[in-house]
């Protein structure tokens, strides 16, 4: 099984694409409708500006076939961004449209605590997940955002907190996605990313 | 259960290959870059930050190839620097493997540097990095190595920084910097209680009762240092099994 890496232009693609490789896991990336469409498994990065993001799905004529494979039944894993736009929009950037197949959007973190939210933060289960097998409770996991998904916990297999709780991991049949980035998790993020792998198989 | 304080091994390089500062001179070679970044990925260094100290124009490709074989060695972020002046500067470290760039002089120079690695990258991959030196009751702001001062107020460029875009701050302190007399408590808190963005202490670290005490009293949110960690004079797994046994929160190796 190759997994197909939705190549957007985000920074984080080179790293996840040695995560894969150091679990032995063939990867190649894509802008394309055609290959999105003959996908496999998809593999949703992404990092800074949620705008960056939906426009570029737009620009390239992404969306569509991404919403199609997706309600297909292809396992997909969204990462960071890829878990925000999922929902139906960011307080980020207000104006735009996310993907809008979980209920919900993604709003900025309170500002109390220090922003960003960077660094490495544990995981609260709430529900039994495939995805977190074999990750210890007391696992660090690293995180780069300020908007988060605040009104969607009840669907959330484990949230995190910094000011205000959060969904960092979302399990729904072939939905899965993590706000942190698993890539950047040392061996815990290896865990998330073999764990797909095989549920993606 | 919160955000872990970060533990941050800094590679000072020519552009290929590591070595230390004294007080910013004296400098002697320390070793290969690609072997002590595999090192402390393993140890459980929470970042890694490689900054090209030399910044010489025609060494630039020699960097970017250091930073390919570096970020080809972690499962941790990466944050890359060292003369990066340009927009296009920033998008070869990020495009070679860095997690984020970080911008001192440049910044000084041209704060809408930071503006513009910002909007292309987001706040997150923007470390501001500023070199701050004590002058009577406030903190300069120093340039070129921390040799020549830029005339304004640490705490106040600060602010400006985060308000332009960048996500994080890099903090040196010129007076403890390569003294290994601990970091500077008074200016770090100084800093970090200014701004909404994480700070990251660095200058003067030796033993782990300093890294200790830049958390407790000193409000950093991470801390970096480099020579301790190249020497072998500290290992990170036991500065962090001290710093959980002193109640700062850490993320274990396992």
């Amino acid at each position: 099984m190759k997994i197909t890496i939705l190549d957007y232009g985000a920074g984080n693609v080179p790293s996840v694409e040695r995560a894969l490789q150091r679990l032995g896991a063939e990867s190649q990336r894509t802008a394309s409708a055609e290959c999105i469409a003959k996908a496999e498994a998809l593999l949703l990065p992404g990092v800074g500006h949620y705008a960056a993001l939906v426009r570029a799905l737009d620009e390239k004529k992404l969306r569509a076939p991404l919403v199609d494979a997706i309600r297909s039944g292809v396992p997909f894993l969204g990462i960071c961004l890829g878990l925000q736009v999922l929902f139906k929009s960011s307080e980020e950037a207000s104006r735009l449209q996310g993907l809008d197949l979980l209920p919900g959007i993604v709003s900025a973190l309170p500002s109390n605590v220090k922003l960003p939210h960077m660094g490495w933060n544990q995981l609260e289960k709430k529900r039994e997940s495939s995805l977190l097998t074999g990750v210890d409770a007391g696992a660090y996991f690293y995180f780069a955002h300020s908007f988060a998904a605040l009104d969607s916990n009840a669907l959330a297999a484990a949230t995190c907190s910094h000011g205000a709780e959060f969904t960092a991991v979302i399990e729904q049949q072939n939905i899965f996605a993590v706000q942190f980035h698993p890539e950047k998790s040392g061996d815990s993020g290896a865990r998330i990313l073999q764990n797909f792998l095989r549920l993606a198989a | 259960m919160s955000l872990a304080r970060r533990i941050i091994p800094c590679l000072d390089t020519d552009g290929e290959r590591v070595v230390k500062g004294v007080n910013f001179v004296g400098l002697r070679d320390a070793g290969d870059p690609v072997a002590l970044a595999a090192r402390y990925n393993a140890e459980g260094a929470d970042e890694l930050v490689v900054l090209d100290i030399a910044a010489s124009r025609d060494r630039r490709p020699t960097f970017l190839e250091t930073i390919r074989r570096v970020a080809a060695e972690l499962a941790i972020p990466l944050t890359a620097g060292g003369g990066i002046r340009t927009l296009e500067d920033g998008r070869a470290v990020v495009r070679a493997g860095a997690d984020k760039v970080t911008v001192n002089t440049a910044a000084v120079e041209r704060l809408e540097l930071i503006s513009e690695l910002s909007r292309e990258f987001g706040a997150q991959a923007v470390v501001l990095a500023i070199d701050a030196k004590r002058a009577g009751d406030h903190w300069d702001v120093m340039v070129r190595g921390g040799r020549e001062s830029a005339s304004r107020d640490a705490i106040e460029w600060a602010r400006m920084g985060v308000a332009a875009g960048a996500g994080e701050i890099l903090l040196t302190s010129v007076d403890r910097d390569g003294t290994q007399s601990g970091f500077d408590v008074a200016l770090t808190a100084a800093i970090s209680k200014s701004v909404t963005v994480p700070v990251i202490a660095s200058g003067g670290a030796k033993s782990p009762g300093h890294f200790a005490e830049i958390f407790r009293d000193g409000a950093a949110d991470a801390a970096l240092a480099a020579s301790i960690f190249h020497d072998g004079l500290q290992s990170i797994r036991k500065l962090k099994e001290f710093l959980a046994a002193s109640s700062v929160e850490v993320r274990l190796p396992c």
